[in-house]
């Protein structure tokens, strides 16, 4: 939106018109109407364009703006952010590279808490909402949130590390109002499940309690009475150690569950006991989301059968099905959007691999609805195993399920022509992550690079905004990727590419790209130079493994001196018998050769205003 | 082209190279460029900070110092990886054995609550013997691994003969709650994984191990002996001549980490971050504490 001249004269004669106390500025837009405006917008990239108006719009915007979401917590500090925005209510913020998830990323390697809230005390008491991906949480952050912030409600945490239930025990204890403690894959210390019964018995906030990815055993009186409390929870999703039968006296307190993550899905019940647990999954009416389910005894899924009509969300990864267990669960789910599942494997005499395809037939015939699939790994770790689902799955998937946008699949064979059918019949994908388990491994019936099938993906998928590649790749596939995945603006790359080319490609051609994540390719500093004016438009870019040199890092950094490069260094290939001395004061720059260094580059870029 | 191998030469120590575990060389990371800004119109006070500073240890994130000022952390919690251990280190620490065994097993629960330092790279898979491959949050990775636990024993019962146990299952009539049903799926999924990092001296690729897949020294030995000791093309192109020589002859027969007469000795790291010699504790002090698996060349 062009800004009326006018306006923004005005804009400089009063320099900040928003803080001073008179105003006396005649506008033909008033900031009234404006105020209203903004207090509708969320968005927090809408809000960016609106501050980038004009200095008017941009005092509005900031006064007015309650959550600050802030993708990397490097890109920032905190005293900037709280500078700016005087009135915040609710934070996101994210940490580590998301390689740091596969051990990529050194330990104690930063994107701690603590500094934050040290801020956020002074500056925003008010503090309502924490939501943090990958940061380092320590159990004296966890109490310094529980006792700073009274107006504290809500704490998600998700893939953080540095807690231990001593933690969540401060939260308990101190936050009267909490409605929302979420827990998700953490690293953290389970010393005991004591934490659940330090809410108070006054404590009736609740709704939103996840602690499914917990080991240790609460109380089960303590969870059953704080159930019972609070009236609004919605979400409640219990870890593994929660029975069959303690699921349901749960149910009989809480019908109004929107989400439920229920514990072991297996017991021996008796009959009165498997039709109570039966009638209380049929009160419950407006229960959309499902998972947990852990080592589901599939002759107690029909329990479920009754509320699944309504499911949205099934998320099996826990659950050990087998392929027609599943088949016959999805059966019954005619609504569903969103399915995660895990392949098992049932016997070891199984000589073809399409027993696991069968179940992703019947989800393509079930569910004409759906629109996320996330099929994960059957046993990871063992190369025994030549089962798990192939391509056909995915095909016949794609096949019944037109509205298909968001898949991440593991799987051990593809070809360049499944792929092709796949995209051809479902060319929606905003989220495509397909994982071919064995790194390098080409289309298994030609026998040729995969390239063609990440080129159909970007050329049929217009809408792509996510990509995970997989599979031998050559820079062919980059060169598509830069021609036509114009709305890309995630990428993953792994084991693939020729050389600098690829990495040029992508660089130079997609405009919208704004996290690169790369580990073993052979792209080196030309590629990596290549990007100096990209990176700033970027949140972030990994590079480990590659062919970057630190001679490459040293000279990026000193072009783009506002970017934050960060080499994490490892030279225990070098295994010459240089004496490296204690904590790495010293250490060998090597001459790069691609066989000899390991190098893992972080570089995170600035995030601008507009962001 | 063998993909997998031409990648794997490429990267050399590319596996080993993320492992936030790894026992040798220096980490250092090249000064953080403090000038960050949002906007120019909200102009950063920082000081001016042009040139890197190179070699100065780690500057571990911002710890209590804040991002804003420009102090470098200590590096003691990434330096001591940042040594190569010898024989020479292990006697002082293998005192220490005793007093901190009996911390270790109260805390041996929590090596399973999805803890990455345990559990943390992607363990074999066929030829893409790497870290952090395939991508998978260790959480789901440890719960994969023990859904797929799958029938390798004998006796357990093949798919038709499992639906009949369950059927049994149903038709009981126990009283109470009885969260260990003798049904067969159940077997599959007693154990969870445990996996821990292996690191050898001299080779840059990081390996994983499932400790609770091994009862027992003697066969966690045999395993690294397998992993390491089985001449690849790309490992024993690492090794240094003498090196190889001496443990291709030692290649055959029983392990020989454990009785000290290889050029090798196994250690691992706990989780006080000490290192330990293996076979000094019991077993089950090491499956339930151990982190690090660390193979040192004498």
């Amino acid at each position: 939106m062009v800004p009326d001249p006018k306006r923004c004269n005005s804009c400089k004669d009063s320099a900040s018109s928003r803080d001073s106390p008179e105003w006396t500025r005649p506008s033909a837009f008033p900031d009234e109407v404006l105020d209203r405006v903004l207090s509708l917008m969320e968005s927090h990239k809408d809000r960016s364009s609106v501050s980038l108006v004009c200095k008017d719009w941009y005092n509005a915007e900031r006064w007015s703006r309650s959550h600050v979401f802030i993708g990397n917590c490097y890109s920032v500090s905190p005293e900037i952010v709280a500078r700016r925005f005087p009135n915040i209510r609710s934070v996101t913020l994210k940490g580590k590279p998301r390689f740091s998830d596969f051990n990529l990323v050194p330990q104690n390697w930063g994107a701690d808490i603590c500094a934050w809230l040290a801020v956020f005390a002074a500056a925003y008491p008010f503090l309502e909402e924490l939501r943090l991906k990958r940061m380092a949480v320590s159990d004296e952050s966890l109490e310094f949130i529980a006792t700073s912030f009274p107006c504290f409600k809500s704490l998600s945490l998700l893939s953080c590390d540095g807690f231990s239930t001593d933690g969540l025990k401060s939260i308990a204890s101190h936050c009267k109002n909490l409605t929302e403690l979420d827990l998700q894959e953490n690293v953290m210390d389970d010393l005991g499940g004591g934490w659940l019964s330090c809410f108070s018995e006054n404590f009736v906030t609740l709704e939103v309690l996840n602690f499914a990815s917990l080991n240790t055993d609460v109380s089960f009186d303590a969870l059953e009475a704080l159930v019972t409390r609070c009236k609004s929870l919605r979400v409640l999703k219990v870890n593994k150690n929660i029975t069959l039968e303690q699921l349901q006296r749960l149910l009989v307190r809480a019908p109004q569950l929107v989400e439920l993550g229920t514990g072991s899905f297996q017991q021996d019940l008796m009959p009165r006991v498997y039709a109570e647990l039966e009638s209380a999954f049929n009160n419950c009416k407006n229960l959309h989301t499902l998972s947990g389910l852990w080592e589901a005894n599939f002759l107690y899924l029909p329990v479920l059968y009754v509320a699944s009509a309504s499911l949205t969300f099934l998320n099996l990864s826990y659950a050990c099905l087998t392929s027609s267990e599943l088949a016959n669960l999805v059966a019954h789910c005619p609504s569903l959007r969103r399915l995660w599942f895990a392949v098992i494997i049932v016997s070891k005499t199984e000589v073809l691999d399409t027993v696991e395809d069968k179940g992703l037939e019947a989800v393509g015939s079930s569910c004409p609805l759906l629109e996320e699939l996330r099929v994960f790994p059957a046993d990871p770790f063992d190369q025994d195993i030549v089962h798990g689902v192939t391509e056909s799955g995915f095909v016949a998937v794609s096949r019944g399920c037109r509205r298909l946008h968001y898949v991440l699949y593991f799987c051990r064979q593809m070809s360049n022509a499944a792929v092709a059918t796949i995209v051809q019949n479902c060319p929606d994908f905003t989220h495509f992550r397909l994982c071919i388990m064995n790194p390098g491994q080409p289309d298994y019936l030609t026998n040729e690079p995969m390239d063609e099938a990440f080129g159909a993906v970007v050329k049929t998928c217009t809408k792509l905004q996510r990509l995970a590649v997989s599979g031998l790749l050559t820079d062919l596939t980059f060169e598509y990727i830069g021609k036509y995945a114009k709305n890309l603006e995630t990428l993953s790359v792994a084991f693939a590419g020729s050389s600098d080319l690829g990495m040029q490609c992508v660089l130079g051609g997609c405009t919208k790209l704004r996290k690169l994540e790369i580990r073993d390719c052979p792209f080196g500093n030309a590629a990596l130079l290549s990007g100096l004016e990209k990176y700033e438009s970027m949140r972030s870019l990994w590079m480990s493994a590659c062919n970057v040199t630190m001679n490459g890092c040293r000279l990026l950094a000193k072009e783009m001196p506002r970017l934050n490069v960060e080499v994490m260094k490892d030279d225990e290939s070098d295994d010459s018998q240089a004496d490296k001395t204690g904590s790495g004061h010293q250490y060998k720059i090597p001459v790069m050769t691609e066989l000899t260094c390991t190098q893992i580059l972080k570089i995170a870029s600035l995030e601008t205003a507009r962001k | 082209m063998d993909g997998t191998l031409g990648l794997l030469g490429g990267t050399a120590g590319g596996g080993s190279g993320g492992g936030g575990g790894s026992t040798t060389g220096s980490a250092s990371t090249v000064s953080k460029e403090d000038n960050l800004v949002m906007s120019s119109e909200v102009s950063s006070p920082y000081p001016d900070e042009t040139e890197l500073e190179l070699g100065l240890g780690l500057s571990l994130g911002v710890g209590g110092g804040g991002l804003g000022s420009n102090s470098k952390l200590a590096a003691a919690p990434w330096g001591q990886y940042a040594r190569i251990l010898t024989a020479k280190d292990f006697p002082s620490l293998v005192s220490k054995s005793s007093s901190t065994s009996s911390s270790l097993v109260t805390k041996a629960n929590s090596s399973t609550a999805g803890t990455k330092r345990s559990a943390s790279d992607s363990p074999l898979n066929g030829a893409s013997q790497v870290v952090g491959w395939p991508p998978l949050r260790t959480y789901r990775m440890n719960s994969l691994a023990t859904q797929a636990k799958a029938p390798t024993a004998e006796d357990f019962s093949s798919p038709c003969e499992e639906n009949e146990s369950k059927n049994a299952v149903v038709d009981r009539t126990t009283s109470g709650s009885n969260k260990n049903p003798h049904n067969a799926k159940e077997i599959f999924f007693v154990k969870t994984s445990l996996f821990v990092k292996v690191n050898m001296d001299g080779v840059g690729i990081g390996r994983k191990v499932d400790l609770n897949a091994h009862n027992c020294y003697e066969n966690l030995a045999e395993t690294l002996d397998d992993m390491f000791f089985t001449p690849t093309t790309t490992i024993t192109a690492r090794w240094s001549s003498v090196e190889e020589n001496d443990v291709m002859t030692e290649a055959s027969g029983p392990s020989k980490l454990l009785d000290g007469s290889s050029e090798f000795v196994l250690t691992y790291e706990d989780k006080e971050g000490d290192w330990m010699l293996v076979g000094d504790v019991p077993w089950g002090y090491v499956a339930s504490s151990c982190y690090d698996i660390y193979v040192s060349a004498l």
